[in-house]
Formats: C-alpha cells, structure tokens, sequence
C-alpha cells in the first residue's frame, strides 16, 4: 500500500500491526487484542486526518496511485461483460481515452472516461489519461452512436488535462473539445459525468456536459491544476498548497458554487481503501440518477442541461 | 589597443536641443520599424501599409472597421466581474478589477454592439486583450449569452471577435463552465437558424480557442495570428524541443483545416457582409 505524506501516523500504525502479526504467527502468542486496539487507534487516527483534509491533500487523495480508474469501474458496474470499442475513424485509437457499452444490472449503458495507466509503462501506453484530439472525437463517436440507439451515456472523468503536444495542435485540440461541448448539450439521451479523480479543465469538460456532473468526494475539478496556477500566478512551483486552497475545486467547493450537481461518498480514507465500496455507491448514483432522467422527454431534458451551464457565472450589475 | 578610434565624442547633442515628439503622434511597426503619423495608420485599419503587419487593437476600433458609419447599440453594458472566490494571487481579485478598469477604461474583456453591417443587421462581441489579457471569466460569458439572445431577438447574425489568453484563472471552476454556457447559447443560435462567425485574432488561445472561438458556421482568423489550445511554451515543453516556424500561426491552423480563410483588415467588413448576404440575413 502507498502512503500520503500525510497518512505517515496511519502508515505507523499499520506497521505496528504488521509486526505484531508477524510475531504472532512466528512465536505462537496471542496478541490479538492489542491487534484490535491498534486498528481501532488506526481507524480513529484515519477518520482524524479524512475529517479535515485540505484542498492540496483532496488533490493528492484525487491522484493516489493506487485509486480506482475507468477501466475498473466499468469492469465492475458491468460484471466484467463489457465491449470496448476502438477509434475514432479519422486517425487513430486514442488510448487514453476509452469507451465501450455493457449493462449495469439491466440497463445498457454507453461507458466513456480517460483511462490513466497502472505502472510506469501502461501509464506511457495511456499518455497519463491525457488524450488527444482523435480521443475526444472518438468520445463524441460513442456518444453519438448511443443516441442513435437510445442508451444513456456515462462519462468517467480523471485527467491531468488534454495533451498538449505539437500533434495536438495540428489535429485541433481546441476545436474538438468545443464540438463535444456543443454535441454534448445537445444530446437527447440522458447523460451522466462523474468526476472520479483529477478534472483538469477543458480536458475534463471536454466529456463534461451531462445532466449530472457528480464529483466523488475526494477529487478535483477546476480551470487549471494548483501547481499550474501556482507557476503562473506567483510565477513560482512553490504555492500549489495555496492556489489549490484559492481555485476552491474541492468537490464541497464545486457543489457550494453549484457547478457541479452533487458529491458521491467515498469510503474512509478514499476510494482506494475499498474499491468495491466506491463501485456501489457508483452504481447506485447512477441508477437513481438513470431511473429520474429517462422520465424526462428528450427536449425538455436537452434544454434544461442548456439551462443548467447557462445559469453559471456570477457578475455584478 | 583599439583598432578604430573615435575621432568625435559621442552624444553630441546637448539634451536641450532634442527634438522632443509628443506621445502617441507616431507609430512605429514593431517588424519592420517603418514610422508613419498615429492618423495615417489608423487610416489603414492598424495595419503597417509598409509590411502589413497587424498591430493588436481592441473593441473601439474593430468596431468602427466594422459598423456602418460606427454606429452601433451597445448592450450588457453594467456587467461587472464578481468574487465569488474572493481569489487573491499576489494581489486580490478584486483590486486587480479596480486597476484594470481605472486603466483601461473598460468594464471586462468583452463589450457587445448591435449595428449594421454594409446593410446588414448583426451583434457584434469583441475581447479586449487589455483587460487582464482577454481572460474569460463570468462576464465574458454573461455578455456573450446576453449578444446571442440580442441576435435571436433581432434575428441577425452573430459575430465574435476572439482575443484571448484563455479562461480566467481568478474565478477557476465558474471560468471553466463559461466555455460551457457559452458553447450552450450557440446551440440555442443554431436551433434560430442564425449564421455566427468566428473571428480569431492575435492571440486566441486556451478555453477560448476549445470553446466559441472554434464553434463558427464559418471560422475566420487575422494573418499571422497566435490561434491554439495549449500556449506555444506549454507545448514546447512537453514536446522538449523547439517548435517548427510558424507553429500555431493562422497560416499554420487553416493549412491543418480549422478555419474557413485568412482575412486582412481591409477586406474584413466586405467579406462579412458577403457572407451575411450568402446566409440570407
């Protein structure tokens, strides 16, 4: 397991209770009341620390190595019985951006997210969930598709931001994510985004437009990450602490400011302490979600989610 | 021991004889350094006649290259920016506000006019890059949903003149969700069956550029502007080497097949206008 820099009391206490496991299979002595004590201290010192999280660490939690990504949250929600699908008939497969349909429990639903690697060479294969043009046209290709037949879309949102390399530029970065802002207000299926790690500006919304954006509780949403803000703004990688506090893209922040529609709870101490825990809360956000939005006529529906990013903002008269 | 020696003092010219030029009489192009009088380049749209450099301008004076007679209405014209996050970098928000519009005279980055255009009917929005660099934020995009209902009402066309650093980082996550609203109300533009015509100028980048700037019926941009999504910087250290000339240009976007054509300030208002006939407006 990895450790945050500031889960080192939890990570002390987890080693406390290694060793005395060890010992206890080594020597034969019973030592498991002090074994449920130090968990208990564990879970005590975890709920402390989760309690009070600032800004900056949501965001380290939000980026954790060993935190659930799109793949696994598909694979769950649809019993491992999904079909990917590739390309977005133009130029290439993006990796770093997936899609595919299966059913969560009986209902079919069209899957799309950035999709980060889990070690260092499937995090190069994945260009660190950053995707390029041809992945946000491969995510409009899907979506369409799902239209067509009438299946709702769920997008997975958790990226560090779209890739922004010389081919990139030249394949149109800019314009893809505005076709997909535009498409995407305009589809007439039910469209639900969960931010379910980093959501890095025009990256993120570029698959952002839904009827409901929802953040887990310990993600990030924002125009730019903190270490960013911090380089430009104080010209200086050394206040990323204080820009993530000052951007307000805690998922409390977001839903305060109503950017976003509501907060999916993650089990104590993140998603990555119980996965399966994190997958049903999912699961049955976006059931209830699903079974509220399909009663809506596909106009109404379309129009309110027009509404809903048109009401964003706030200006003085 | 020196090879030449100077046979003359330098600086002769005592400091009282200077010929002194009051500020803002000349203009001196930054490419090519040819000088004429501030009246005759703006006789020629701030374009150098020498070099055909386009000098970067603002709402005021596209405005007056554009309406008829530079007679227009403008409208949304009390919207000012907001602290929903009370955001302070080295200096709050707010003040930065308060500077900018002491200095520039503006209230955002973005001003709104309704006139014509050769005869035709149109709304016009167009960024200030002085207002802390064309930064999106609320305003900017209340003020462009506000143009797009004013185009609706009036059932004429829309135009925006894009110039831009991207979203504004001092209201982060409702910045971001301008490109949204905005990208929103062009739906609603659409659905009217009205034309909207993107104009990218120097420089058109960031949320801009991945939002309105982008989304034209037709895209249209200044020679030899600076169009993308990631800044030239940024790019340059992903990729970790230098980028190949003319990267990000206008030239460079409309060979890669995002945009319609490359105007020169001269030709602008007669091309729109043509277009606008072509539309039907």
């Amino acid at each position: 397991m990895n450790y945050l820099d500031f889960e080192e009391p939890i990570k002390e206490l987890h080693l406390q209770i290694e060793k005395l496991r060890e010992s206890q299979k080594k020597a034969g002595v019973d030592v498991s009341a002090a074994i449920a004590d130090l968990e208990k201290a564990a879970k005590a010192k975890t709920e402390e620390i989760y309690s009070k999280l600032d800004p900056w660490q949501r965001v380290q939690v939000s980026r954790h190595p060993d935190r659930p990504y799109t793949l696994q949250y598909i694979e769950y929600l649809t019993n491992n019985n999904w079909i990917e699908l590739h390309g977005d008939r133009t130029v290439k497969d993006d990796k770093a951006m997936i899609g595919g349909f299966g059913f969560i429990d009986d209902v079919g639903v069209m899957f799309i997210g950035q999709q980060k690697g889990t070690t260092t060479k499937l995090r190069q294969y994945r260009n660190f969930g950053m995707a390029n043009p041809e992945g946000y046209r491969k995510a409009l290709r899907l979506m369409k598709l799902a239209e067509k037949f009438n299946r709702p879309i769920v997008t997975f949102i958790d990226t560090p931001g779209a890739y922004p390399g010389l081919e990139a530029e030249e394949r149109g970065q800019g314009e893809a994510i505005a076709r997909n802002l535009y498409e995407m207000m305009k589809l007439q299926v039910p469209v639900i985004c969960i931010i379910i790690g980093e959501g890095a500006s025009g990256g993120a919304l570029g698959i952002g437009i839904g009827d409901r954006v929802l953040m887990l509780e310990n993600t990030w949403y924002s125009v730019i990450s903190p270490e960013s803000c911090s380089s430009i703004l104080w010209r200086s990688w050394d206040q990323k602490i204080t820009a993530a506090k000052a951007l307000k893209l805690t998922a409390e922040d977001m839903h305060n400011n109503r950017l976003i529609d509501g907060i999916i709870r993650e089990p104590l101490g993140g998603a990555h302490t119980d996965p399966t825990a994190t997958f049903e809360n999912v699961k049955q956000v976006i059931l209830n979600e699903l079974a509220t939005l399909s009663k809506l006529n596909p106009k109404d529906r379309s129009e309110k989610r027009i509404d809903k990013f048109c009401s964003m903002g706030v200006v003085v008269q | 021991m020196s090879w030449f020696k100077r046979k003359i003092d330098g600086i002769t010219t005592k400091s009282k004889e200077k010929k002194e030029i009051p500020e803002g009489l000349w203009y001196k192009c930054p490419e090519c350094k040819n000088v004429v009088t501030s009246d005759e380049h703006a006789d020629t749209n701030w374009v150098c006649a020498k070099c055909g450099y386009h000098e970067k301008i603002g709402s005021r004076e596209y405005f007056s290259i554009l309406f008829d007679e530079n007679e227009f209405t403008e409208i949304a014209t009390n919207l000012t920016s907001g602290d929903p996050l009370e955001f302070t970098d080295t200096k709050s928000y707010k003040d930065r506000i308060k500077t900018t519009i002491n200095k520039t005279g503006l209230k955002d980055a973005m001003r709104v006019g309704r006139g014509k255009i050769n005869g035709y009917d149109a709304v016009v929005a167009c960024m200030d890059f002085a207002f802390i660099g064309g930064s999106m934020g609320s305003v900017v995009g209340e003020k462009f949903a506000e143009g797009v209902n004013e185009a609706i009402k009036n059932k004429c066309a829309f135009i925006c003149i894009s110039k831009s650093g991207g979203a504004r980082m001092m209201e982060a996550g409702f910045s971001l969700m301008q490109m949204a609203k905005t990208s929103g109300k062009l739906t609603q533009l659409a659905d009217a069956r009205l034309p909207y015509i993107s104009f990218l100028t120097d420089p058109t980048t960031g949320g801009v550029t991945a939002s309105y700037a982008m989304l034209g019926d037709i895209n249209i941009a200044e020679p030899k502007a600076l169009i993308g999504f990631a800044g030239p910087r940024v790019v340059k250290e992903t990729i970790g080497k230098d980028l190949p000339q003319g990267f990000q240009s206008s030239e460079f976007v409309l060979e890669h097949g995002f945009l319609d054509y490359i105007v020169e300030r001269k030709d602008l208002k007669h091309k729109i206008s043509e277009s606008l006939k072509f539309f039907k407006i």
